[in-house]
């Protein structure tokens, strides 16, 4: 009892220091543990000032990255829009890494540095350690390393061959960050686990041996003859991570460049879950730090004076202005994330006559049981259209707008009511999928015969023309890297070429 | 258990390398943009603020995107407050940008791309004066920022007569006459003694002879010599000059509209930024003329809309007064004469080269006048000034449109080595 007046005594005390930081993260750890049963990696806490947060928000947060210009940008773009007082700095920034590394402000009061401990290195912490996206698709625990190694490489490289050149390669990597992703070795854990390992192997297959392109350089004129004969084509299937084909098969590109290329695909395959699950993991660590501070609440750690200003906080997280408020941009994932965990709970602890239709699977279960799995299985896609709920629906009043590049007018599509559940549901879940924002390009040929021409396609999904400017400008990246003319087609769903791109 | 450290003292300016490389990459934007970022500022405004924002667009980075218009999409939004499904609303006129569609690349209004750089004075000096330099004979003076005075410094043993110290020759000379009569003196006390002692008549004899010669010597010591002489001696110490005065006279009879005024305000900034540069204190002064020329402030010169006829010259008389009376020879005077180039009579213009050319050049560092007009036929100003230039410390050079402005001024400026060579 004395220890908990203890805790009580410095949790309440607006200003901390060293001792309350490490008490508050013994009691939370513990309550992460015992009552929200996570699984995390070991956490370090660093307290930074707001110049070092810009630093670290400048590389997205990695402690270390390779120097480009691009993150100078960032970090000018940043420290303007925040001595303008246009942009707050977030409480805290962690990262994908075991320890798991989260910067915390060093002006935050006690009550926030509680609420961030509990929210990044409980919520975000374990989500990193638990969902299957950053298991598949990260190495926690050589990432850090792994930046390392590129910075050094990178800053080599500019010794070795001068800054600019650097930065010409870099500036077209990162052009094709997007399409730097492997998703042929996307696991799909709940079936179909045959046809990836099929996936798997061919794609391994495809990868260790294949290189024709080679044999079309001058240095083996014989191969030429007796190998094409008849007309091949190569790659055998489309292609759609660039950057990996370019940094295999680019038939006159240097060692160091093809290793830059490597650096900037490796990079983006570890942002790439990231992107994908940016409403769970937001919503997944609000929803922790709102279980664990009511906790800490309820077994009087903490005062009412500490819990105003935490549901201060709080609701300041959550707040979604409307569609017509002028401080509208866009949902709030942490709002969204945070409503339909909440609604998970809630469905499983008091289900409605609704909730026994549409979530039977719910329904008296284990509310923490179902969270976890949730929270593991899922990306936001395929969360928001598994569990976007009526009820969450309707308590966001959300609504959809058919944005008809034709017309005139926009159509109201689906709102909040019995007919729209569903198209709401399955519109938002569309929004959140990848490919509704990345463009699906894929390579799709190499002329081997006489120009080495690289071809690209650009499959057209609803009718979404590319952007002609960014397009000419990326190509020539690609041109930069790939030696050679390359060319793009957008075809339709008929597989008509609608527009050709062209880049001698 | 966790790991709490704490990063506070480390390294701040983790980004700054980054930062160089991005500054470095948008220099060029940086560069253009200076003109129009002085011109807002009240001339001597634009030396004292604490940074320079610098807005800097088209650092879009490129990548496979879709083309925001096109298409047909379906957004979810939050806050329904009033629609109905089926329900129709018309597309905001600006081409649907409400709806988080893009802008598009060409567009002349503000894009996200578009921020500020805020970069430091020094900075922000470095890029603008980066391809600028003095023309040659103004450079020498400038460089050094200093004049020579002559000071005393001792004495010198040899220099022209109307230097000589008379007064310190002679103790030079007094001295020298009593160190040799001692020598002798005691030579001949020497050879009184010998004489006495001496009793052989062929060596007292001799004595004699020698005593008379040691006399005659002691009694012939030359009054000056060439060794005693002393002049006054100078030496050439550096004065460091730290003022310099701009004038800028400006015509404002009726047919400077505001166009015209505003590009001579913008001329007249770059040059007073320009000197600064060199000096710890610049001066201005302003003097309008119509028909009668008149010292005024800042603010009326530019804004003041007194307006008259044209006669140049009286403006030029005026300038040259005030650098008499108030502006010695330690400073190094500048003039600006921004004009349409009209004139009321032909004598004017006479009147004005013969100023320039016969009283204000001698006296100063440099002149520049431009002459502000559209016209094809050159104005009488010009005609006359024409003759007398040498862009050596007198340029003409013609203005009419603000984009005109940097290239004439780095002409004014350039580098002359390159030109040269």
């Amino acid at each position: 009892m004395m220890e908990k007046e203890k805790y009580r005594a410095m949790f309440c005390n607006p200003n901390w220091d060293y001792d309350t930081l490490e008490a508050a993260d013994e009691v939370i750890s513990r309550i992460g543990r015992e009552y929200l049963k996570l699984k995390t990696y070991p956490n370090q806490i660093e307290i930074v000032t707001s110049e070092q947060m810009l630093d670290a928000y400048a590389l997205t947060g990695l402690p270390t990255s390779y120097p480009h210009w691009k993150f100078g940008k960032d970090f000018v773009l940043n420290q303007n829009n925040y001595t303008k007082g246009r942009m707050g700095l977030s409480y805290e920034l962690v990262i994908n890494s075991n320890p798991c590394i989260s910067y915390n402000m060093e002006n935050n009061s006690t009550c926030m540095m509680l609420l961030v401990i509990a929210h990044a290195c409980q919520g975000h912490n374990a989500f990193f350690a638990n969902n299957y996206m950053f298991l598949d698709w990260t190495s926690a625990d050589s990432i850090v390393d792994y930046m390392v190694f590129a910075r050094e490489f990178i800053l080599k490289c500019e010794e070795e061959y001068g800054e600019e050149e650097v930065e010409r390669v870099l500036d077209a990597a990162h052009a094709l960050m997007h399409h730097g992703v492997d998703k042929y070795k996307k696991p799909s854990k709940i079936s179909a686990k045959e046809e990836n390992e099929r996936l798997k192997k061919l794609t391994h297959i495809r990868r260790e041996n294949y290189n024709e392109l080679w044999r079309t350089l001058p240095t083996a004129p014989a191969a030429t003859d007796t190998i094409f004969v008849e007309e091949q084509v190569f790659p055998k299937e489309p292609e759609e991570n660039i950057l990996y084909f370019i940094e295999k098969f680019a038939p006159a590109l240097p060692q160091w460049k093809r290793e830059i290329i490597r650096i900037v695909r490796k990079v983006s395959q570890y942002f790439y879950p990231q992107g994908a699950t940016k409403v769970m993991n937001e919503g997944f660590a609000t929803f922790t730090h709102y279980h664990i501070i009511n906790k800490l609440f309820e077994e009087g750690y903490v005062n009412d004076g500490f819990m105003l200003e935490f549901i201060k906080s709080h609701s300041g997280v959550l707040y979604q202005p409307g569609y017509n408020s002028k401080y509208y941009s866009g949902l709030n994932p942490y709002t969204l994330g945070f409503n339909i965990f909440m609604d998970i709970k809630r469905m499983c602890l008091e289900p409605t006559a609704e909730d026994r239709q549409w979530f039977p699977d719910l329904v008296g279960k284990d509310w923490l049981q179902q969270v976890h799995y949730v929270m593991e299985n899922f990306r936001d896609d395929s969360f928001i259209l598994q569990y976007l709920s009526p009820k969450v629906i309707r308590d966001m009043k959300l609504f959809t707008i058919i944005d008809n590049e034709l017309e005139n007018e926009y159509e109201i599509g689906a709102i909040h009511n019995e007919r729209g559940y569903r198209r709401v549901r399955e519109q938002l879940s569309n929004q959140y999928d990848r490919s509704s924002m990345v463009p699906n390009i894929q390579v799709t040929k190499v002329d081997l015969h006489q120009t080495s021409k690289l071809y690209l396609t650009h499959y057209i999904q609803k009718d979404r023309r590319l952007d002609a400017d960014s397009t000419y400008d990326t190509l020539e990246h690609i041109r930069y890297l790939w030696g050679y003319p390359v060319e793009l087609h957008s075809k339709n769903k008929l597989g008509i070429n609608e527009s050709t791109y062209d880049v001698l | 258990m966790s790991h709490i450290v704490d990063r506070r003292k480390n390294d701040k300016g983790k980004s700054t390398g980054n930062r160089q490389k991005f500054l470095k990459r948008v220099e060029s934007q940086i560069k253009k943009a200076i003109p129009d970022i002085i011109s807002q500022e009240s001339i001597k405004d634009t030396q004292t603020g604490g940074n320079v924002k610098v807005p800097v667009r088209g650092l879009d980075e490129p990548s496979f995107r879709h083309d925001p218009k096109s298409g047909k999409k379906q957004i979810v939004k939050p806050g329904n407050d009033k629609f109905n499904e089926g329900d129709r609303v018309p597309k905001p006129k600006n081409g649907g940008k409400g709806s988080g569609v893009g802008k598009g690349s060409n567009s002349p209004e503000v894009t996200e791309d578009e921020f500020t750089v805020v970069l430091s004075r020094e900075e922000f000096l470095k890029y603008f004066f980066e391809d600028l330099a003095l023309p040659n004979m103004v450079k020498k003076l400038m460089e050094s920022t200093e004049i020579v005075e002559m000071k005393r410094a001792g004495y010198t043993r040899d220099s022209v007569p109307s230097r000589l110290n008379i007064k310190t020759s002679y103790q030079q000379s007094l001295g020298r006459q009593l160190a040799l009569k001692g020598v002798f003196d005691k030579k001949l006390q020497n050879l009184l003694e010998q004489l006495e002692t001496t009793t052989d008549p062929e060596e007292r004899a001799a004595l004699e002879v020698e005593i008379e010669k040691v006399r005659k010597q002691a009694n012939t010591i030359p009054f000056f010599e060439d060794i005693d002489l002393r002049y006054n001696n100078f030496e050439r110490v550096p004065v460091p000059v730290t003022s310099a005065v701009m004038f800028c006279i400006m015509d404002v009879s009726a047919s400077m509209g505001f166009h015209e005024k505003d590009i001579a305000k913008r001329f007249f900034t770059l040059l007073y930024i320009f000197l600064t540069r060199q000096y710890k204190n610049v001066e201005l002064v302003f003097i309008r003329h119509h028909t009668e020329a008149k010292e005024v402030d800042e603010e009326e010169f530019f804004n003041s809309r007194e307006s008259g006829g044209t006669v140049v010259a009286p403006s030029l008389k005026l300038m040259d007064q005030i650098r008499r009376e108030r502006y010695d020879e330690s400073w190094n005077v500048y003039c600006c004469q921004a004009s349409d180039g009209d004139v009321w009579s032909k004598q004017d213009a006479v009147d004005c080269k013969k100023l320039v050319q016969e009283s204000i050049l001698p006296a100063i560092q440099y002149m520049a006048y431009i002459e502000i007009n559209n016209k094809p036929k050159e104005g009488d100003l010009w005609q006359a000034y024409k003759r007398i230039s040498n862009d050596e410390n007198f340029a003409i050079r013609h203005i009419y449109e603000v984009y005109e402005i940097w290239p004439v001024f780095q002409g004014l400026f350039r580098k002359r080595n390159e030109a040269t060579v």
